[in-house]
């Protein structure tokens, strides 16, 4: 991007020394300007990103009361105990299985959608997105009244079918269940409108091509669908990963973390720590422990959007 | 149905073979079959708070048919709508989210124009910044945050925590870098010829950003404008932490912390609320949803 350039800054200087005032000429400068430009940006990213983030590495070295310094004790505090574990097994877990089936509803729906005449495509990409224009705090909000204990409107329809009554919030297992649930439904839509933006761009002759040769619908897929959106497929997934790692709104609406602790995601548990229990050490500490996955992610984003940088 | 499949196939095909149409219509009729399963999965929790939030508090614990509303009555939108709190909510979400929106858009034009047009020392390595910014998540940033404003707070003696307006510069740290990052894109996408022929006839650089730039890239403009407004409205960590009395709480956590009283859980009106929480952000998105898709896709499709 930043190869789009204009070499206009020999003009702008031109202009500015036949003017012949140096202030004028100082500010006229496309560098000056340019610093002038971008300043309230660099600040706010100084102040209230990168600060933040170095602030709360010093104060998960810190005690309790934030009085003296401690070291790396929050550290090994958080290794001795079975929550923390426990948080790291189901962050992972939500966030691998919660990906994974947005992506494959992502991209089955995008192929439905494609296969549709133009025309209603509009329609239903337009009722499919629903859901991620809703906030989250409010479609949770709609889950939770779904999954309630005695009034479930799901129970009362799995009753007809001699199902249940499930007890979606109170056991362990559909706890765990429903909260993947309702965030593959939340984060769907996004993959379906990313692959469904890909899949328009993939050329039709290749796929005319594939059919002289006598290929089959999966080979398609195989051999054409899938190289074409690779770089699409992997940037969503990566981006998705990031969020979905970082959920706060579902599980703390939905079960705050319970039963047992059981539902809890680094940053619900942060929350809890951090902030009810205001141990604000440990809580940065938690939270902190999900750079390293972030980072992992970020690099990878990077790699692949600088490569786009380079060929554009 | 299959009527339209065939009028769809014929004109992008021009040898047709009987069997390859036929499977087509097959396809098609499948693809609707499971959108139609699909879509039922996505619309029933808001079709569902529609429905609740049109049951009086009797119905809603009667043991009926929880799908159906059989006396609807518009009693919660009233009780809501002249509730001073509710309004109070309201109010403090729309006022962030329409400042938010003008300070993002202030910050992140110029940046964008800069980052995108003016080659300096670290540009690109400030763009790559931030969109690296962009992927540091609110969940890891609001324990220090939240210790720095009290930090603040006890040095300068302005009151920060539990104030809605502390919000305003908290929430442009998750919409400017998103917002400059697509707008690089698009005054990116802008032919040099157009802004070189401004530079021309005399224009100055804030001349070409204001006369040029912003009307071309318009739809982009129009896309960073919405992410900004609903990325604002959905806030519910920071929020969730700053902000604890009645009276300074956004949409979101007030309905989740103020309707629930107790262990008394009022859902119509809960439905209601998150009902009326979340139709600015669908109104908008009913009406400009090509620029709010575009907005979507161009975070990883433009770079």
């Amino acid at each position: 991007m930043a190869d789009v350039v204009v070499e206009r800054g020999r003009v702008a200087r031109a202009t500015g020394a036949r003017k012949g005032k140096s202030l004028r000429n100082a500010l006229g400068r496309k560098s000056t300007v340019a610093f002038f430009l971008t300043l309230p940006l660099i600040l706010l990213i100084a102040m209230l990103v990168l600060y933040p983030a170095f602030y709360s590495l010093y104060l998960a070295t810190l005690n309790k009361a934030m009085t003296k310094f401690v070291g790396l004790s929050n550290f090994t505090f958080l290794f001795k105990r079975e929550t923390f574990w426990m948080v790291v097994q189901q962050s992972c877990i939500f966030a691998i299985t919660a990906v994974i089936f947005k992506a494959l509803i992502g991209f089955i729906v995008a192929h439905f959608v494609h296969n549709i005449p133009g025309k209603k495509q509009r329609k239903w990409r337009g009722m499919l997105l629903v859901p991620w224009v809703i906030p989250p705090a409010m479609s949770t909000l709609a889950w939770l009244w779904l999954f309630d204990p005695s009034y479930s409107a799901f129970n009362y329809t799995l009753s007809f079918f001699g199902v249940g009554p499930i007890p979606w919030l109170g056991d362990t297992f559909w706890a765990r269940f429903s909260v993947i649930l309702v965030n593959v439904w939340y984060g769907a839509p996004f993959f379906l409108i990313m692959y469904l933006a890909a899949l328009k761009s993939v050329p039709d002759q290749l796929y005319e091509a594939a059919a002289i040769d006598g290929a089959n619908w999966w080979q398609k897929i195989w051999h054409i669908t899938l190289p074409m959106m690779r770089n699409i497929i992997a940037i969503t997934t990566l981006f998705s990963l990031i969020v979905t790692f970082a959920n706060f709104d579902i599980v703390r609406i939905l079960t705050s973390g319970g039963p047992l602790d059981t539902t809890h995601l680094f940053a619900t548990w942060a929350f809890q720590v951090g902030i009810q229990s205001s141990d604000i050490p440990l809580g940065a500490c938690v939270s902190l422990f999900m750079v390293p996955i972030l980072a992992v992610a970020a690099i990878f984003i990077l790699r692949d959007v600088s490569k786009r940088g380079n060929e554009a | 149905m299959s009527t339209l499949t065939i009028d769809k196939a014929g004109p992008s095909r021009k040898v047709k073979y009987g069997s390859m149409s036929r499977d087509r219509t097959w396809a098609l009729r499948w693809s609707y079959f499971f959108l139609v399963l699909f879509a039922i999965f996505f619309l029933t929790p808001p079709i569902y708070m529609l429905i609740t939030s049109l049951k009086s508090s009797a119905e809603i614990s009667a043991a009926t048919n929880p799908w159906w509303v059989f006396h609807p009555t518009l009693s919660n939108y009233v009780e809501l709508l002249t509730s001073n709190q509710f309004l109070r909510f309201f109010w403090n979400s729309s006022m962030i989210s329409i400042i938010v929106v003008i300070v993002t858009m202030l910050i992140s034009i110029p940046a964008a124009f800069a980052l995108a047009r003016m080659k300096f020392w670290g540009s690109a390595t400030l763009a790559t910044g931030v969109f690296l910014t962009y992927l540091i998540p609110d969940s890891l940033l609001f324990i220090p945050l939240f210790k720095m404003l009290g930090v603040i707070q006890e040095y300068t003696g302005i009151t920060l925590l539990n104030r809605w307006y502390v919000l305003l510069f908290i929430y442009p740290t998750l919409t400017v870098p998103f917002c400059t990052w697509i707008m690089i894109g698009y005054f990116a996408s802008i032919p040099k010829e157009l802004d070189e022929a401004a530079l021309i006839d005399g224009a100055s650089w804030l001349q070409t950003l204001t006369r040029i730039f912003i009307p071309v890239a318009l739809p982009g403009l129009i896309a960073a404008t919405i992410f900004a407004f609903t990325v604002s409205w959905a806030q519910f960590l920071y929020p969730l932490v700053f902000t604890t009395s009645v009276d300074q709480l956004v949409l979101p956590v007030g309905i989740t912390t103020t309707l629930i009283k107790g262990d008394v859980f009022n859902w119509g009106q809960i439905m209601t609320g998150a009902l009326l929480g979340a139709a600015p952000p669908l109104v908008i998105y009913a009406f400009l949803m090509d620029y709010y898709i575009a907005g979507l896709t161009a975070g990883a499709t433009k770079g």
